[in-house]
């Protein structure tokens, strides 16, 4: 094991301090960022799984255009939860409680988070909301989508409901204690030889991110206690019989949801920024553009939420002033893929698993972008909005962006976590799995939401029925890429090859210390001497291209 | 061929991605048939779109492709690509382009949001010469308050004035709709009145070319009605009244979906809507009047009675039914 070579009597660290955390560490209230971030990502992870499954029973009832697999119902429960557990207990925490957590204070060379009770209470409070949500499915699940739009999810499965909205404020409240913590730790806690444009630009994406998660997350929470109320306390704020009124409801859901997008976007191209300059070895290109991007996105994005509701009760003034103000978030997303496409250029490319995942993503993510801005218009969202054009736009964005990113991530950063690399042919076969399933799944969706499917169906017209089969071994195929995956990880985590400090030639601080980093991460702070994307001129000879297994 | 110069090559894909990007905004065959006047509207928006965006997709796709290619690692090379870190006129290039395709986006579709009918929902026209068309007439009829108030009962909202949705089109600003029909939505069926013919529908039926408006309403939860072959979609919200006015341009059957999760059999919530020529309409409407008037008191009495319903009541709507004349309205000027 590479920490055993460490010495144990570290000035900085306290005498009661293990010199490794053990297995058994991860499963306790553990106040170290590291552990963490471990927690995030395997809770998140294995929520991932389930969410899948949701997701390949659906498509499995979509095989055929009569609902002949599962009970209409819990069809709805599942499309619900998917959503949910896949933005709420999956993307979120994996990207930003995972990534953020372990990579925050690596990066900016601190010894941990500044709050590192708050962490651990954070994250604490997502296994509950998972248990929740599971628990849910014993009074049918909720069952009115990820939206849950009142009036249908204040008389539908109340009961479910309810617990679904707990689950939802416990991962709020979650999210804002992780904000509070970014911020604190990169503004405050920075090393004080890194100046700011020597800050990784994860951490730049890491900050945007949760100034945007503390001002949109409580809008979020008020809306789902005053359904809350409305559904068990006899209150009637989204009641129309009543002087209630439903669109309020949206208004303040997409408050938070739609900069939920973001959330579950900018820290991976926060992980972009970091992927794809270590494994080109090239300088980052276009530092500033990529760290004001993400702030400018982050600004934007909080004035286009009412694209979710052309087709609601909004008026037209609204809806012109939403179409203009989501084609703008266009520019600075475009900005980022145009400054990682140009980082390609003149490099020397490691195509390796991290990589590869990487160029999947941008390739994922522009065709995303791209039906994005036609769906932000809103004359032709008022034709497709709610249809499975929908459901193929965010599947590019968030499945062929956040997902392939978070791979992108965990491929990359798999060696400093474990101090061992992961398999790379079983590296490859996933990615080419996952790239076809992607494709598969879900390209064919644009078509079938153009042509006049609806989303949210468990039935539909059988003229759409040989499409949606398309789609269906798309998401076998997806489920099965899952595979090789869990093989690696499992298999690597304990007999992979010996990754040592700094297996790809990062230039970041995160590289500078051992793998795994030792408890408090160094046992001298690191002094930062050149920036983190400072390639060129440097020869270094990763260990992946080593000759076999000279390692155990 | 020893040395192409790289401007030609690049002329050559510019010229390449452009041909493909036309082909493609022009022949996807993605969208169903045009069956009103706003298909076309949004099909020739969406398709200048789908070029634009196919041109980028290639542009961006390509580079990455041709870079991944030009510019992998070679085997035993361990050394570093180009130190560049940055180019500022070509980041301005990459900015301003996509800036400048968005404004055009932008002011694009406020135009043809505005040629849909989208900036015109609540014509004024609608409240105020009532007095020549029975249809407004009735949908004034009901009971309640007017739309500006707090919103009223759910039950009896259904018939306020709407201000939401797809409105007059230009052509059509200031006229009364050729046709109103009053759409309800409820788990899972559409429900289509026609007041001042006295005709209740499962399905939609209208004349082709003839201006129709739909005031779409919800009785239980939020549904969204949608012809796909319109290009029209509008959600029935409970409390807030909305519209769809439009002119079918084909005659035909089209699907009517329910486009807003409505609960378990949303996915069944589907009717049709019949464009018919004017004739055939006509032809439907003294048909389904006639059919209106059939049942009478004595026949249905017994089946009613055991909701409670009194003969009296019952030779009272009878009587509504025959006559199409409206009600007085209370609120109506």
């Amino acid at each position: 094991m590479a920490q055993a070579q460490l010495p144990l009597d570290t000035p900085l660290s306290l005498p009661e301090h293990p010199k490794a955390w053990k297995w058994y560490d991860y499963f306790t209230f553990n106040v170290d960022h590291k552990v963490i971030g471990i927690q995030y990502l395997v809770t998140a992870f294995i929520f991932y799984l389930i969410g899948g499954l949701m997701a390949v029973a659906m498509r499995t009832e979509l095989a055929t255009a009569n609902s002949d697999f599962i009970d209409p119902n819990l069809y709805n429960a599942f499309l619900t939860n998917h959503g949910t557990i896949m933005i709420f207990l999956w993307i979120v925490p994996a990207a930003i409680g995972g990534f953020g957590n372990y990579l925050v204070p690596l990066m900016v060379g601190a010894r941990d988070m500044a709050f590192p009770r708050l962490n651990a209470l954070a994250f604490w409070l997502n296994p509950p909301a998972g248990a929740l949500l599971l628990a849910s499915f014993l009074f049918g699940g909720a069952q009115a989508g990820w939206t849950s739009y009142p009036p249908l999810s204040t008389i539908t499965a109340t009961t479910a409901q309810s617990m679904w909205i707990l689950a939802i404020v416990l991962v709020g409240t979650s999210s804002i204690m992780g904000s509070v913590n970014f911020i604190v730790t990169i503004w405050k806690m920075k090393v004080p030889s890194m100046r700011w444009d020597q800050l990784p630009l994860f951490c730049w994406a890491t900050l945007a991110t949760s100034l945007l998660a503390l001002v949109s997350t409580p809008v979020l929470a008020a809306g789902l206690i005053l359904l809350l109320f409305d559904i068990n306390f006899g209150t009637s704020f989204f009641k129309p019989d009543a002087g209630g009124n439903v669109v309020i409801y949206q208004h303040l859901f997409w408050f938070y949801s739609h900069p939920a997008v973001y959330l579950m976007i900018l820290p991976i191209f926060g992980i972009m920024s970091e992927v794809i300059p270590i494994h080109a070895r090239k300088p980052i290109f276009g530092y500033w553009a990529i760290a004001y991007s993400s702030l400018a996105i982050c600004c934007v994005g909080l004035f286009v939420w009412v694209h979710h509701m052309f087709t609601s009760g909004t008026p037209p003034w609204m809806r012109m002033f939403f179409t203009i103000s989501t084609l703008i978030v266009a520019v600075p997303t475009g900005v980022k893929i145009f400054s990682w496409v140009a980082t390609l250029w003149g490099g020397k490319i490691r195509l390796n698993s991290a990589m590869l995942f990487a160029i999947g993503l941008l390739s994922m993510f522009v065709l995303g972008g791209l039906s994005g801005v036609t769906l932000g218009t809103a004359p032709v969202d008022i034709h497709v909005h709610d249809t499975y054009y929908v459901v193929a736009h965010f599947h590019y964005v968030l499945f062929g962006g956040s997902v392939f990113g978070l791979y992108a991530g965990i491929y990359h950063w798999f060696p400093k976590m474990t101090g061992r690399l992961l398999n790379e042919p079983l590296g490859i076969a996933h990615f080419v799995l996952t790239l076809v399933g992607t494709n598969l799944t879900f390209l064919p969706m644009h078509e079938l939401g153009l042509k006049g499917m609806p989303r949210r169906v468990a039935m539909y017209d059988p003229q759409f029925e040989p499409i949606n089969v398309i789609c269906t071994i798309g998401a076998f195929v997806l489920a099965f890429s899952v595979i090789p995956f869990l093989i690696n990880v499992i298999w690597s985590w304990n007999k992979g090859k010996v990754a040592g400090d700094n297996p790809w030639g990062g230039l970041s601080l995160e590289w500078t210390t051992s793998s795994p980093p030792l408890i408090e991460n160094w046992e001298v702070l690191p002094v930062v001497t050149k920036g983190p994307y400072d390639f060129g001129g440097i020869v270094h000879r990763p260990v992946m291209d080593e000759d076999d297994d000279e390692d155990e | 061929m020893e040395q192409i110069p790289a401007s030609i090559w690049t002329l050559t894909a510019g010229v390449v991605i452009t041909l493909i990007s036309f082909w493609v905004g022009h022949n996807h065959n993605l969208l169903p048939e045009q069956a009103s006047e706003q298909a076309p509207l949004v099909d020739d928006f969406f398709d200048i779109m789908l070029t634009i965006g196919t041109a980028l997709f290639l542009v961006v796709q390509g580079a990455i492709i041709l870079f991944v290619i030009r510019y992998r690692r070679r085997a035993g090379d361990d050394g570093d690509g180009v130190p560049v870190e940055g180019n500022l006129p070509l980041e301005a290039f990459w900015t301003a382009i996509p800036a400048l395709i968005v404004i055009f986006l932008g002011i694009y579709s406020v135009d043809i949001f505005q040629r849909m009918g989208g900036l015109n929902p609540g014509d004024h026209a609608m409240h105020t010469m009532g007095d020549h068309n029975p249809a407004v007439a009735v949908v004034a009829a009901a009971p309640q308050t007017t739309a500006t108030d707090a919103p009223p009962l759910l039950a009896t909202k259904t018939n306020s004035v709407p201000e939401v949705g797809i409105g007059a089109s230009p052509d059509v600003q200031g006229k009364m709709p050729d046709l109103v029909v009053d759409v309800a939505g409820m788990q899972y069926a559409w429900i289509f009145t026609y007041p001042s013919q006295g005709i209740v529908s499962g399905e939609l039926h209208i004349p082709v070319g003839k201006d129709v408006q739909l005031n779409l309403s919800a009785r239980d939860v939020i549904h969204s009605f949608w012809v796909p072959q319109f290009r029209l979609k509008q959600d029935a919200i409970p409390g807030v009244p909305t519209e769809l006015r439009f002119k079918a341009t084909k005659p035909g059957t089209y699907p009517v979906v329910c486009a807003e999760l409505c609960g378990g059999y949303h996915g069944a919530m589907r009717t049709q809507v019949i464009v018919h020529t004017p004739e055939e309409f006509e032809t439907w409407l003294s048909q389904n009047q006639t059919m209106a008037a059939i049942p009478s008191p004595s026949l249905v009495a017994s089946h009613t009675a055991a909701l409670g319903v009194t003969p009296q009541l019952l030779a009272q709507i009878a009587a509504a039914a025959q006559s199409p004349q409206p009600v007085p309205s209370s609120n109506h000027i």
